[in-house]
């Protein structure tokens, strides 16, 4: 398999405090991967790393042959201002920003693009409908519409999960799957360990550094997963500078 | 006197009530569209700040030149941006907290504006950079307020997607563009402009009411994004009309009267309005679904 992304003794952070650290391993083209790990393991920030938003402190990101618009990200949905007063339709047009950008006039194909992308996410006809009046279950619902949109070969899901019914995730994972049918690579962060084992082939478990990567029965262990809660656990403000050799 | 009269009347027979009517009017076509962004983005003490921020500025053009409006529009346009950034990066770089930092920028400015315009005018000066003359527009204040419009509008017609992104979802846009600071900055560049635009008809500091009480009663009535700044812009244009001719039938001052006008509109909007305090309080009846 040809690796997308390879991460290269990386590590991300906020202030000078890692995040993620010394994280090596390779991403595989088409690849379905869950990254758990507990609160403030650096998963969120991993993601917005590979976007790009975050510059490594140390090591490196290689993505290989993908450009920038070839990465679709679905932030957490909190980091969305939910009263703004727009549509669906200004929501989920968003995802042709690297076709259309700032400027372009919206197509009749994209027009009909959106409505696709909307009807596979069963928000058939929710294009006039505002942001404001949707439940957290359809706004997941439009965000991953965008992403459809995107038609992206990596697309990077920030807990597409979190406080969503039942139904809606059930619906969501089959878009997931269609994207893994079609050779996309993903990437979720997700909680829901039982959803992992179902669903997921292939998981990272992260704890600040990685605990392991690999075949999620295997990564996702008694064993690994008591070792992340500990590692986790150490979390230090006052921590000496890592000496660690790079 | 019929109606007719007590409305025209004033417009036709004064042409200092002609010009303030034509300027308070350009202004509100920009001002109001850019005041409905500013509270979109939780902004509206940004706002505030900024246009105290202007006043030293202003003052030290005032120091330099004497009452003149393009030395003291020149410096009020570089202090207020210098507000805008310096509070940005305090409230990012630091512990303290933006609308805390704000408050500390605005008391600051104001303190060393009023002392700045002390130290050569008199009380009336005074009287004039704060709230402004809005019956002594000259064709100079009616050009840089038309000139500011154009760009203002030009400005917000290309950036509109960006800036709809920016607002509801920045983090996404950083993922898809780069445009996101660029976005920002150049919202700021237009507040400050809107508030120096403003500043000779209304002074400094009703100069952002203007902005934000029209936008503020908007939203009220709407939950779209382009009705809003429409309708903010009409609610504009009226109060410069009734705030104008109450001030000269009721021998009132005239930038307060407009202001107060535009506070009127908040408060039946706040009181009235479908989204408003009554409705949503009597509201027993619930759709069907």
């Amino acid at each position: 398999m040809q690796p997308v992304l390879e991460f290269h003794d990386l590590t991300l952070g906020y202030d000078r405090h890692p995040a993620v650290h010394h994280l090596d391993g390779v991403v595989e083209a088409g690849s379905l991967t869950a990254v758990v790990g507990p609160n403030g393991s650096g998963k969120s920030t991993l993601m917005k790393g590979i976007v790009g938003m975050l510059r490594p402190l140390g090591g490196r990101i290689v993505r290989d042959g993908i450009r920038a618009t070839d990465i679709a990200y679905l932030p957490q949905i909190s980091e969305i201002d939910r009263s703004f007063p727009a549509s669906v339709f200004d929501l989920v047009s968003l995802g042709l920003w690297s076709k259309r950008g700032m400027l372009g006039r919206f197509s009749h194909a994209d027009r009909h693009a959106i409505g696709h992308a909307l009807e596979a996410v069963g928000l058939a006809g929710f294009q006039a409908r505002g942001i404001e009046t949707l439940s957290g279950g359809q706004l997941q619902r439009a965000l991953f519409a965008r992403v459809l949109l995107q038609d992206a070969r990596v697309i990077l899901l920030d807990e597409p999960f979190n406080a969503i019914d039942t139904r809606t995730v059930h619906d969501l994972i089959g878009v997931i799957r269609r994207w893994h049918g079609e050779s996309r690579t993903v990437l979720a962060v997700l909680h829901d360990l039982e959803l992992v084992r179902e669903h997921f082939p292939r998981t990272l478990l992260l704890s600040r550094r990685p605990v392991a990567w690999g075949e999620t029965g295997e990564t996702l262990g008694a064993e690994n997963l008591m070792k992340a809660r500990q590692m986790n656990m150490l979390a230090d403000h006052h921590a000496p500078w890592c000496e660690e050799a790079a | 006197m019929n109606p007719v009269d007590l409305i025209v009347g004033p417009f036709v027979d004064f042409e200092f009530m002609r010009r303030a009517l034509v300027g308070t009017s350009i202004l509100s076509l920009s001002a109001c569209p850019v005041g409905v962004f500013l509270m979109l983005r939780r902004m509206s003490l940004s706002g505030d700040a900024m246009a105290h921020g202007i006043l030293p500025g202003a003052a030290v053009g005032f120091l330099v030149s004497g009452l003149k409006l393009l030395p003291m529009t020149f410096g009020g346009l570089v202090a207020g941006l210098a507000v805008a950034l310096f509070s940005g990066a305090v409230s990012r770089s630091t512990v303290q907290k933006e609308d805390a930092s704000l408050a500390a920028f605005y008391l600051i400015s104001l303190a060393l504006g009023v002392m700045l315009v002390s130290l050569r005018g008199s009380s009336i000066d005074l009287m004039h950079i704060l709230f402004g003359t809005v019956l002594a527009l000259d064709n100079q204040a009616l050009y840089l307020i038309g000139g500011i419009a154009v760009v203002t509008i030009v400005a917000l017609a290309i950036m509109w997607r960006a800036l709809v992104a920016e607002c509801m979802d920045p983090i996404f846009l950083r993922s898809v563009s780069r445009a996101g600071p660029f976005v920002h900055f150049t919202f700021l560049v237009l507040v400050v402009l809107n508030l120096v635009g403003g500043f000779e008809a209304l002074g400094t500091l009703l100069a952002v009411g203007l902005m934000m009480l029209p936008a503020a009663a908007a939203r009220f009535w709407t939950h779209r994004l382009q009705p809003m700044c429409a309708l903010a812009i009409a609610i504009g244009l009226v109060s410069n009309l009734i705030g104008l001719l109450v001030s000269y039938h009721l021998s009132v001052a005239s930038g307060p009267s407009i202001i107060l006008t535009a506070g009127a509109i908040y408060g039946l909007s706040l009181a009235l309005a479908p989204r408003g305090l009554i409705v949503s309080h009597i509201a027993t009846r619930h759709r069907a679904a």
